[in-house]
């Protein structure tokens, strides 16, 4: 099958395109690398009738350290993520993530505002974010506003994006010293979107002993969570051999989400030990 | 609704201007505006890899990129690794190693092959596994498609050094 017919608008700006968005309203869909949309429109799964390609609005494709953080515009793409030695050294669970998502022609393309924008349940970067404690910058003809990550997701495939809102971009607190995270997802093959998936960020002080901890988990549930439970847990046993089995053990009580792939209680122990997994490789500093 | 957008691709070395609509994938201006014959289109969202080119240098998926998005670029299809006549080294491969049955997933495969030999001269089993895993043959001939791609490793430096003086 091919597209229906749309318009195409190509702003070289972000002004250009967030006037373009707020002209043509729920009418209007961003294109960004395409690696979501472009399927459902194939299908015809989606149909907008104005495509806003926003790929030549230059300010979106930033990748910058700025005030102890990690800035990535919407349009830097996983390739980008896997390679950048800025990536790696500011933030390494990222690069290491990026590697993850499907093959070498989808990460040449896909971006890190479509992936968040498309919230699949299972998209690598969306559950790592998390972990990292990331905001992430939207924009409108109306204003700015920015929302934490635990903000943006609201069920499967939904954000709080509004549609006459573009993610310009997100940023990320850059690592400290003391900081140890883990990462690990479950394909049934190579390259393949992850069935669940599980990241974690760590930081222990001059004693080993656990300040801060972030643990999400992705494809367990219908929305990419945080587990506050495993924190709490994290926090008061540390990385310990029994420390992380009773936080890995707290992805047993989450919501339940089946589909054709596996059924919620799979999911669930698939959540589980992959974030025994993610816990291990922390505890064993780093990845 | 239908309005037509003029682009420019370079395609294969050589310049074109077309006339498209904006719903053109990439994928069906170069095989049937273009003749390059070489795209093939499997499932159209992007999983079988049949449709790759290299879009400036890198690779991507055809049948998920509009045409006008590609307006200004450089395109190479399997086609333009022969130009001049001759077969490419990696074309001799996969006929030397039987890389091929039916020959669907093969244009994609070369070029994938292509761009990987071009990062990594020699790259290990494994390596060719990864960069590969996004290209299927439903004549499921991967054990030889691999040894294709080991086999146009070396013949790509023997023509390395028979180049060099
Ligand atoms: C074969 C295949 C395998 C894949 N495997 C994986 C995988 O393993 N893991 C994974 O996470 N993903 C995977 N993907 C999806 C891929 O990573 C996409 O890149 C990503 O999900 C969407 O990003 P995009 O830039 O391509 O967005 P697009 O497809 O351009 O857009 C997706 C959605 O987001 C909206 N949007 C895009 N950018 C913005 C913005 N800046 N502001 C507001 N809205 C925006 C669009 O309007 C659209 O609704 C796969 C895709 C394919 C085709
Ligand atoms: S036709 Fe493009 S990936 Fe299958
Ligand atoms: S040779 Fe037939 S699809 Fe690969």
């Amino acid at each position: 099958m091919k597209p229906a017919p749309f318009r195409y608008v190509r702003p070289q700006t972000r002004e250009e395109g967030l006037e373009a968005l707020a002209r043509y309203g729920e009418d209007a869909k961003v294109l960004a690398g395409g690696q979501s949309l472009v399927p459902l429109m194939n299908l015809r799964l989606a149909r907008p009738k104005v495509l806003v390609d926003i790929n030549r609005i230059p300010a979106l494709g930033i990748l910058e350290r700025r005030d102890g953080e990690l800035v990535l515009g919407a349009l830097v793409r996983h390739r980008q993520l896997e390679g950048d030695p800025r990536v790696w050294e500011a933030c390494p669970i990222l690069s290491r993530a990026a590697a993850c998502i499907g093959y070498p022609a989808i990460r040449n393309r896909g971006t890190v505002g479509g992936s968040l924008a498309h919230a699949d349940p299972a998209a690598e970067l969306g559950c790592v974010l998390l972990a990292t404690g990331a905001v992430v910058v939207l924009e409108s003809s109306r204003g700015r506003r920015e929302v934490r990550i635990e903000d943006l997701f609201v069920g499967p495939y939904t954000t709080c994006i509004r549609p006459d809102e573009l993610l310009v971009e997100v940023r990320i607190p850059a690592w400290r010293e003391g900081t140890r995270w883990g990462f690990a997802e479950f394909t049934r093959h190579e390259g393949g979107f992850a069935l669940a998936l599980a990241a974690c960020v760590v930081h222990l002080d001059g004693e080993g002993k656990v300040t801060s901890a972030r643990v999400a988990v992705g494809g367990v549930s219908p929305l990419p969570v945080r587990l506050p439970e495993a924190e709490k847990s994290l926090r008061g046993a540390g990385l310990s051999k029994e420390g992380i089995a009773q936080a890995a053990a707290c992805a047993l009580s989450l919501e339940d989400y089946d589909d054709v792939h596996a059924p919620a209680w799979h999911r669930r122990q698939l959540g589980r030990w992959l974030l025994l997994q993610a816990l291990q490789q922390a505890a064993g500093g780093g990845s | 609704m239908r309005d037509r957008i003029s682009i420019a691709l370079q395609v294969n070395g050589k310049p074109y201007r077309l006339e498209v609509e904006p719903r053109r994938l990439l994928a069906d201006v170069l095989r049937r505006d273009l003749g390059f014959t070489g795209v093939h289109l499997g499932c159209e969202h992007g999983v079988c890899g049949a449709c790759t080119v290299l879009l400036d240098g890198e690779l991507v998926r055809s049948c998920l990129m509009f045409a006008v998005q590609a307006d200004g670029c450089e395109i190479l299809t399997v086609e333009g690794l022969n130009a001049s006549g001759d077969l490419h080294p990696i074309q001799r491969a996969f006929i030397e190693e039987f890389g091929f049955q039916c020959g669907f997933c093969t244009p994609g495969m070369i070029l994938a092959a292509y761009r990987l030999l071009q990062e990594r001269p020699r790259p290990s089993a494994e390596e060719i596994r990864r960069a590969l895993a996004g290209n299927l043959c439903r004549c499921t001939g991967y054990a030889d498609i691999l040894r294709s791609v080991q086999r146009a490793a070396v013949l790509l430096a023997e023509a390395e050094e028979t180049r060099a003086p």
